[in-house]
């Protein structure tokens, strides 16, 4: 296990690892810190923090306590920010699996399509989504998965170009296997690598790209989001600069811990590629 | 010639994305949860079912989606984008006069990102591994973490509200009427902070890909010639190394292009800029979907058009490129 000594090796992928887990942590114990609903009222509102020992982290413009809407946010970005990579790595991998092992006319259909969904803003197809699906929790992180597909795709795609033909795939061709076994048995597992190393830049969008939508207003408002937080403490950015301040933070450390993390993977995988 | 054949080639190529894109989102508005009328109707304070039939009639809403489908591309094919009852305009209108702030606020912040970008990853580069780079490369990873919408909000608290060096939104001070060159720098002052905002992320990108690049470059055997026959360091990056290095950075754009768009719906909010990207937001909060509808084929324009761009400096600067085509 070279790359795992490897990881460690390197002092900002432990940093980040640390970050990471510590956010982890933050959203598993959202519930037994914090046992009462974030989005209830709690105390008067404006609070600053560090003020009241009761609201470490002070209050909302409504009263709602900010330490709390932090843990229960840290759920939020994790399980929007992982169930999107998920659908956005899945499809990437599926879209570029065929591609990439049938080539012709398969292909070109797919890579067309793929080409539209690059041509197309992201941030804005998840805006006509939205629009036309609604944004609840799981509509919100299904439009995320759907927007983030392309670049897995065409990384999937060109890893399988250049695997299937090689010998093991070809000796496994004379062996009559069939071309589903091919592509999932043989080529897949080889291609994976680069590809779960990616997800970390997927997971880094997808937690920025929620927050967005959140921050406008168009995510879940029924739940702790940090985006959410942000854009309620908008109104009050004047003065109490805070509300809007701390959650910003958060995502800050979140997408950094998962950027640092994904580095730290792609450098310990692949040792020839360090420093690009 | 030969260069522009070319890219207009690859500009050709994309005319079948671009229609994929329109008959993909049309079809995809379909689901959305009322149209026009109702948006319409819900403005007017309410109206019964007959005037809402009679609308639909009028514009075009009760014929089967291939016609509607059919008829969209046939106006489009005349530059006509439709109507935006929410503006009470043609939808062309009214992103005609969206777009200039937009089409400013991308160029400036593109500008500042490849400037910052390129001169941080040379700096990075030269002393790789040592604290200039520590520092740069620090400074990336943070800033490429950075929610942009965030940033933006926090320079606000510092620049407008606190230091009150430049203000916290808008286009242009309305409350005065300028001309002129006053006109250009106060349009300038305006665009300072939107510009930072959206352009940090695209600079910890470049500084990033500029340092692999010129680590990459550097090592080349030409790079050792030039430096064999006596040339200093700086006529060795300026020379030599900055050309080649910069390929990866012009790819970038044209692969970036989409992104900054979306981007720039987020900063536009941020600082209330009357551009593309605020009608996008607002199309969506109004349900005004053949606006959106509008923007979404815009926008997919204007990135084909910068990745016209983007071949045509690609070209210039390696013209094997030009010749292998």
């Amino acid at each position: 296990m070279d790359a795992i000594k490897r990881y460690f090796r390197s002092p900002a992928a432990v940093a980040g690892l640390i970050l990471l887990l510590i956010v982890i942590a933050m959203a598993i114990s959202a519930g037994l810190l914090y046992p009462r609903d974030p989005l209830a009222l709690a105390g008067r509102p404006l609070i600053w923090p560090f003020s009241n020992p009761r609201f470490l982290l002070g209050t909302d413009n409504s009263g709602r306590d900010i330490a709390a809407q932090i843990f229960y946010g840290a759920r939020i970005s994790l399980l929007i920010g992982g169930l999107a990579t998920a659908i956005a790595i899945l499809i990437g991998i599926l879209v570029g699996a065929f591609a990439g092992y049938y080539g012709g006319t398969i292909d070109n259909i797919l890579m067309r399509i793929t080409e539209a969904f690059q041509t197309l803003p992201n941030f804005v197809l998840l805006l006509v989504l939205v629009a036309v699906f609604g944004s609840t929790l799981t509509t919100v992180t299904i439009a995320v998965g759907v927007v983030s597909w392309p670049a897995p795709a065409r990384l999937t795609r060109a890893e399988f170009l250049s695997l299937r033909n090689r010998e093991f795939v070809q000796a496994g061709r004379t062996l009559g296997m069939r071309d589903i076994q091919l592509i999932l048995g043989e080529i897949l597992p080889n291609a994976l690598p680069p590809v779960i190393v990616y997800a970390s830049v997927v997971m880094a969008v997808a937690i920025l790209l929620e927050s967005a939508l959140a921050f406008l207003r168009l995510s879940d408002p029924n739940v702790a989001s940090w985006g959410n937080l942000i854009g309620l403490g908008r109104d009050v950015l004047r003065v109490q600069w805070y509300v809007s301040a701390i959650p910003g933070i958060a995502i800050l450390v979140t997408v950094l811990a998962v950027s640092l993390v994904g580095q730290g993977l792609n450098d310990a995988l692949n040792p020839r590629l360090k420093g690009r | 010639m030969r260069i522009l054949s070319l890219a207009g080639r690859r500009l050709a190529a994309s005319i079948p994305t671009l229609i994929l894109i329109l008959i993909g989102v049309f079809l995809l508005l379909q689901f959305a949860p009322g149209d026009t009328v109702d948006a319409l109707m819900a403005q007017m304070g309410g109206g019964d079912a007959a005037t809402a039939r009679e609308l639909r009639h009028f514009y075009g809403l009760d014929l089967s989606i291939p016609v509607r489908l059919a008829d969209y591309l046939w106006h489009l094919v005349r530059l006509d984008l439709g109507f935006s009852s929410i503006y009470g305009k043609p939808v062309a209108t009214v992103i005609l006069e969206r777009l200039p702030p937009t089409i400013l606020l991308m160029t400036a912040s593109l500008s500042f990102a490849f400037f910052f970008g390129l001169l941080f990853g040379v700096i990075a580069a030269r002393g790789v591994n040592k604290w200039p780079d520590t520092l740069i490369s620090t400074l990336g990873l943070i800033f490429y973490a950075t929610p942009s919408f965030w940033f933006g909000l926090m320079a606000i608290v510092v620049f407008s509200i606190y230091l009150q060096w430049l203000p916290a939104g808008g286009f242009e001070d309305i409350g005065t009427v300028r001309s002129g060159i006053w006109r250009i720098v106060d349009i300038a002052k305006h665009l300072v902070l939107p510009s930072l905002t959206l352009g940090l992320i695209f600079l910890a990108i470049y500084l990033r890909i500029m340092r692999a690049s010129m680590l990459e470059v550097l090592n080349l055997d030409y790079v050792r010639t030039a430096r064999a026959k006596g040339l200093d360091e700086t006529g060795v990056i300026v020379r030599h190394v900055l050309r080649n290095a910069l390929l990866p950075m012009v790819t970038l754009i044209g692969l970036q292009a989409g992104t900054m768009l979306g981007g720039s719906v987020v900063v536009e909010s941020v600082f209330s800029l009357p551009g593309l990207g605020r009608l996008a937001y607002e199309s969506v909060v109004q349900r005004d979907l053949n606006t959106l509808l509008g923007i979404v084929f815009v926008s997919a324009l204007l990135v084909i058009a910068v990745n016209f761009i983007v071949d045509l400096v690609y070209a210039r600067l390696d013209p094997r490129i030009a010749v292998d085509g």
